[in-house]
């Protein structure tokens, strides 16, 4: 196959699957807090990338700041930024519901152009702020470098770094929907809302937390993301798209759907982007995943939602 | 004498500009069961879901103790006291028996489903691992009820509960429910169409007709003929 030889490819489909692995890890992030709101609210969140790119920009600041006031604290700061990104790209979630998204529920088409036009807002205020350049936080050494298992393998320690905070939060967000009171009200809300406030639960105040949540996962995947690539005022757009693509794909309200999902279609794209090119394997995760939403327009885990 | 616990004051409400309940005043006492009968599209559910704030209040009050609900959101005025069991029971199909009736419960900082629940329905706390999807109706109405009543309501409002439930069930049913009351010192109205099973259980009928409170009489003094011809089509 293209004059690679057996022990090539076994080399090239590691590699290949890890740098995968990454990009799933970013996908997962970025489709969680999506499918969470989706699924709840039926709101299809275009500025979602722009979360993502707070979450990236929340880095880059704090990776600064260290570096001019605190230098000893560079081998630690990183993980820090990863809360405060959390934390700003909740708290700008929680004032976009108040003030946007809580007065469009029920108009889906509204909104997705109400949220289009607020990625354009921010993206411009990105702009304005940070400059049109690409900026890259500065990393701590423990981010840098990699492991060579073999000597045709060599994985970079970044890339880990992401997948093992992906499947953090990944299980922290299970468990808060599955052992929490908040994770109880957002699931009674999502499959009953009329019902979820008759036996007294304020919904609204539970469509604002999970919004501003999701959001702030965007945050984590942003910070994650810094460690991957630069940052630039449309980082976020170039992963909207695909993290459409993993929502609908994996079934909207489906926590393992999204994670197969995003697995699915990182791993086909890093694949496929090696033995095609980047378009082309752009192009047949697509059509593959057009052709399977055909047969299964519930995309690939079912769950039954009654609103 | 007991004290007033539930009062209708002048209500309207229907969808959009269309009116569908009509000036409905009712004085409910504690410890009441009031049926709320009538033929089906005649206002019941409507009236239910204006009490609950499904449905916008166009002018006049709902009072439950005292306290105004009419202005109030939904959760808010399951938190004074007004507990609702809707029409086709309405469980949450996805989520276990347990986790059903602890959405009730969650105004309460630990989530523990008091005792008194699985004394009332030993069937709930069998079946507390099970998806309230795969209960039998007459199991999910139970679990409904048992939903309404953690959040400690003063008033229990039933929409048909009878509908779709077999014979031998609607008869606990009706044991449940007069139980409950005197446990729980609660004012109960249930909207029916099913005569026998009020007749059992209630205190006091009222018959609703096109959106109007058209007759009243206690449970002593009924005339089941009257009632009838108004359930007849």
């Amino acid at each position: 196959m293209g004059g690679y030889s057996l022990n090539d490819l076994m080399s090239i489909l590691v590699m290949q699957g890890f740098s995968g692995l990454s990009m799933f890890s970013v996908l997962l992030l970025m489709a969680l807090g999506l499918a969470i709101i989706f699924g709840q609210m039926g709101v299809i969140n275009m500025a979602h990338g722009e979360f993502m790119t707070i979450g990236a920009y929340t880095i880059f600041i704090t990776s600064s700041l260290t570096n001019t006031y605190f230098p000893s604290l560079k081998p630690f700061y990183f993980i820090f930024a990863i809360g405060i990104a959390f934390v700003i790209a909740f708290a700008v979630g929680y004032v976009t519901e108040f003030l946007l998204i809580r007065h469009l529920y029920k108009r889906p088409l509204d909104t997705l152009l109400a949220t289009w036009g607020l990625s354009l807002i921010m993206q411009q205020i990105f702009r304005s702020v940070f400059g049109g350049r690409e900026v890259s936080a500065d990393l701590p050494d423990w981010l840098m470098g990699s492991w060579k298992p073999t000597e045709s393998i060599d994985i970079p320690l970044n890339g880990v770094f992401v997948l093992v905070m992906a499947l953090l939060v990944c299980g922290f967000v299970a468990l808060l929907l599955f052992k929490s009171q908040w994770g109880l009200k957002v699931r009674a809300t999502t499959q009953n809302r009329i019902m979820a406030g008759a036996v007294g639960i304020n919904t609204k105040l539970i469509d604002r937390i999970t919004f501003a949540t999701g959001c702030g996962i965007a945050g984590i995947a942003g910070a994650c993301f810094t460690t991957i690539a630069s940052t630039s005022p449309t980082s976020g757009s170039l992963y909207i798209v695909d993290t459409f693509l993993v929502v609908v794909f994996g079934g909207a309200a489906s926590l393992i759907g999204t994670i197969t999902s995003a697995f699915s279609i990182a791993q086909a794209q890093s694949i496929l982007t090696f033995f095609l090119t980047s378009a082309m394997g752009k192009v047949v995760t697509l059509l593959t995943i057009i052709v399977i939403l055909m047969i299964k327009p519930e995309g690939l885990m079912k769950n039954k939602v009654r609103r | 004498m007991l004290k007033k616990m539930f009062s209708i004051q002048e209500l309207n409400s229907g969808y959009g500009q269309s009116k569908v309940i009509s000036d409905i005043t009712l004085d409910i006492n504690q410890k009441e069961i009031v049926a709320i009968m009538g033929r089906n599209g005649m206002g019941k559910t409507t009236l239910f879901k204006t009490l609950m704030g499904l449905i916008p209040t166009m002018s006049g009050d709902i009072v439950v103790d005292g306290v105004s609900l009419a202005k109030m959101e939904t959760y808010n005025r399951v938190q004074n006291g007004i507990a609702y069991v809707p029409q086709g029971r309405m469980i949450f199909s996805n989520m276990t028996v347990l986790e059903n009736i602890q959405t009730g419960l969650s105004q309460k900082a630990n989530g523990k489903v008091p005792d008194e629940i699985y004394s009332l329905f030993p069937v709930l706390y069998d079946m507390r691992s099970r998806k309230g999807g795969n209960l039998s109706g007459g199991q999910q109405q139970q679990l409904a009820i048992a939903r309404a009543l953690v959040t400690n309501p003063k008033v229990l409002l039933l929409d048909e509960p009878t509908e779709g439930i077999q014979p031998s069930i609607i008869k606990d049913i009706a044991k449940t429910l007069k139980e409950i009351r005197n446990l729980k010192d609660l004012t109960i109205i249930v909207s029916e169409q099913v005569l026998s099973f009020t007749m059992e259980i209630a205190d006091r009928f009222c018959v609703l007709e096109k959106g109007k409170l058209v007759y009243q009489n206690t449970a002593v003094n009924v005339d089941e003929k009257i009632i009838s011809s108004y359930l007849s089509v």
